[in-house]
């Protein structure tokens, strides 16, 4: 039942929610796409591709939960939204559901307005609203950021599954009655778990890369004090 | 292009469907799903008629239907929950072979199983038979904007760099008397995956650099050098399938 918040398929949820749905991702990329514009320079686009790289290896871990019939993988809005800047990292998103739509099968495409407001938008945003939030409340440490990124992922991946709760309640093909508060928790419970895994994994990357090369960090660029000291790359070659 | 551009799910061929340029594939693909979503679900001659459409495409396209079924499997999840909902719907009941099930959500199943099996078939045989450097020609060529494609090509080419240097992070454990089983391979993976993923991004920006000192200003030379776009004919023809499933749709819609 999972994956079916992650990548919602084809026939889940009516038409008409649908098109709504994906007239929303739609205005709302746009915007991301004239936002993001300004800020993919030489150095934003390399990383865009590799955060994007990277959210797509990672979504193919499914890994099972409870049962057989609960598997649910990661999805990446915080650290997209950490390392790239919100607009950008909806866009990175947004690009993986969409490659795996059209060539993966992987969520129906005529279901990708949904899952694009799902993981890209929703996830990315309620990320991002938090990491700014935490950075500023935080201490500017190490432990600080991993903090920041631990909590952002948990909270990211829980408003993704809550939003295809809202979905599914507008337009769901199938009606469970008062089943929908029991999916919600489950949901919920779920989600919780995945979102602790993502959360780990977050941290570390993004703790790793802050303490190399802090440049490269989007959140943490308006934080530190301007010329941040230059770090020679790893293996010094550049 | 060099080898290693198609990626899993392609499926070397010359067959008339992967002459077709990308556009028009993706076009015919997504409307041919828009048509089946929007099919009623009572209407189950409808979805016979869309399964026939999808055997016609993939016997031109050469695709086995061992090959489509094997890669459909991703569609599982789905199904366990569809098999679930004739127990939890609500509302009027039926008996069949013994058990109580739910009309609503048996419907409801068939509803899922049938529109998610013809999606996932359907992007199959356009994986199948597009590259992914042709997907990204045939995006740019439907006007995606160049943010979006230039996120997709380094995506899907970071993806080969991504897994070339866990290979070598791994084979460099291994020489180091590392010996990374099952489970304990996690707690490894977990220390890597900060190394692995600046590793990862230098080589990228070498990558970058090496694209941009040739000449790469955003965009694939196949695409502005306008070479090989879809011409009127090649539309027509592809044109016949999503035509065909709209005509089903309108149909089922009219008589249910």
């Amino acid at each position: 039942m999972e994956t079916l918040a992650m990548h919602i398929s084809n026939g889940i949820i009516n038409g008409p929610v649908a098109a709504v749905f994906a007239a929303l991702a739609l205005a709302a990329l746009t915007v991301c796409v004239l936002r993001g514009r300004r800020d993919l320079d030489d150095r934003l686009a390399p990383m865009a591709g590799l955060v994007a790289a990277f959210i797509f290896a990672v979504q193919m871990l499914n890994f099972p939960i409870f049962t057989a019939g609960v598997s649910g993988h990661l999805l990446g809005g915080a650290l997209a939204a950490l390392l790239v800047g919100p607009w950008v990292g909806a866009l990175c998103v947004a690009v993986v559901l969409v490659v795996q739509a059209l060539v993966f099968g992987d969520g129906g495409v005529a279901m990708l307005g949904l899952n694009i407001t799902n993981m890209a938008l929703l996830g990315t945003a309620a990320a991002y609203l938090l990491i700014a939030l935490l950075l500023r409340v935080l201490p500017r440490t190490p432990a600080g950021l991993a903090v920041t990124a631990f909590v952002s992922s948990v909270l990211s991946v829980l408003v993704a599954s809550q939003g295809f709760i809202v979905q599914y309640w507008l337009g769901g093909t199938a009606d469970l009655g008062g089943n929908l508060v029991g999916l919600a928790g489950t949901m919920a419970g779920a989600h919780l778990l995945i979102g602790i895994g993502e959360g780990l994994i977050t941290a570390t990357t993004v703790v790793t890369v802050a303490k190399v090369r802090p440049d490269l960090v989007y959140a943490l660029r308006g934080l530190r004090p301007a010329a941040a000291p230059a770090v020679p790359a790893v293996g010094g070659v550049r | 292009m060099g080898a290693g551009h198609g990626h899993v799910l392609y499926r070397e061929s010359a067959s008339p469907v992967h002459r077709l340029p990308p556009e028009v594939k993706i076009v015919a693909m997504v409307v041919f799903t828009v048509a089946v979503v929007a099919t009623p679900r009572e209407a189950f001659w409808a979805f016979g008629g869309y399964a026939l459409l999808v055997a016609a495409v993939a016997a031109l396209a050469r695709v086995g239907p061992g090959w489509l079924l094997r890669r459909a499997m991703i569609e599982l999840p789905f199904v366990l929950f569809a098999v679930a909902l004739p127990f939890l719907g609500t509302g009027e009941r039926v008996a069949v072979a013994g058990l109580h099930l739910s009309v609503e959500g048996l419907y409801g199943s068939w509803n899922i199983l049938a529109k998610g099996t013809l999606g996932v078939l359907a992007s199959l045989l356009l994986a199948a038979t597009t590259t992914s450097r042709d997907l990204i020609v045939g995006l740019d060529r439907l006007r995606c904007p160049q943010v979006l494609t230039q996120i997709a090509t380094f995506m899907l080419r970071y993806l080969d760099v991504l897994i070339g240097e866990a290979r070598r992070m791994r084979v460099a454990r291994i020489s180091r008397g590392d010996d990374p089983r099952f489970l304990w391979q996690l707690r490894g993976f977990a220390a890597g995956v900060g190394a692995l993923f600046l590793r990862a991004f230098e080589r990228g920006e070498r990558v970058y650099l090496a694209m941009l000192s040739r000449g790469y200003t955003g965009r694939m030379p196949a695409v502005w050098q306008g070479a090989g776009a879809a011409t009127t004919g090649q539309w027509l023809a592809a044109a016949t399938v999503p035509v065909v499933a709209a005509a089903i749709a309108a149909t089922a819609v009219v008589l249910t």
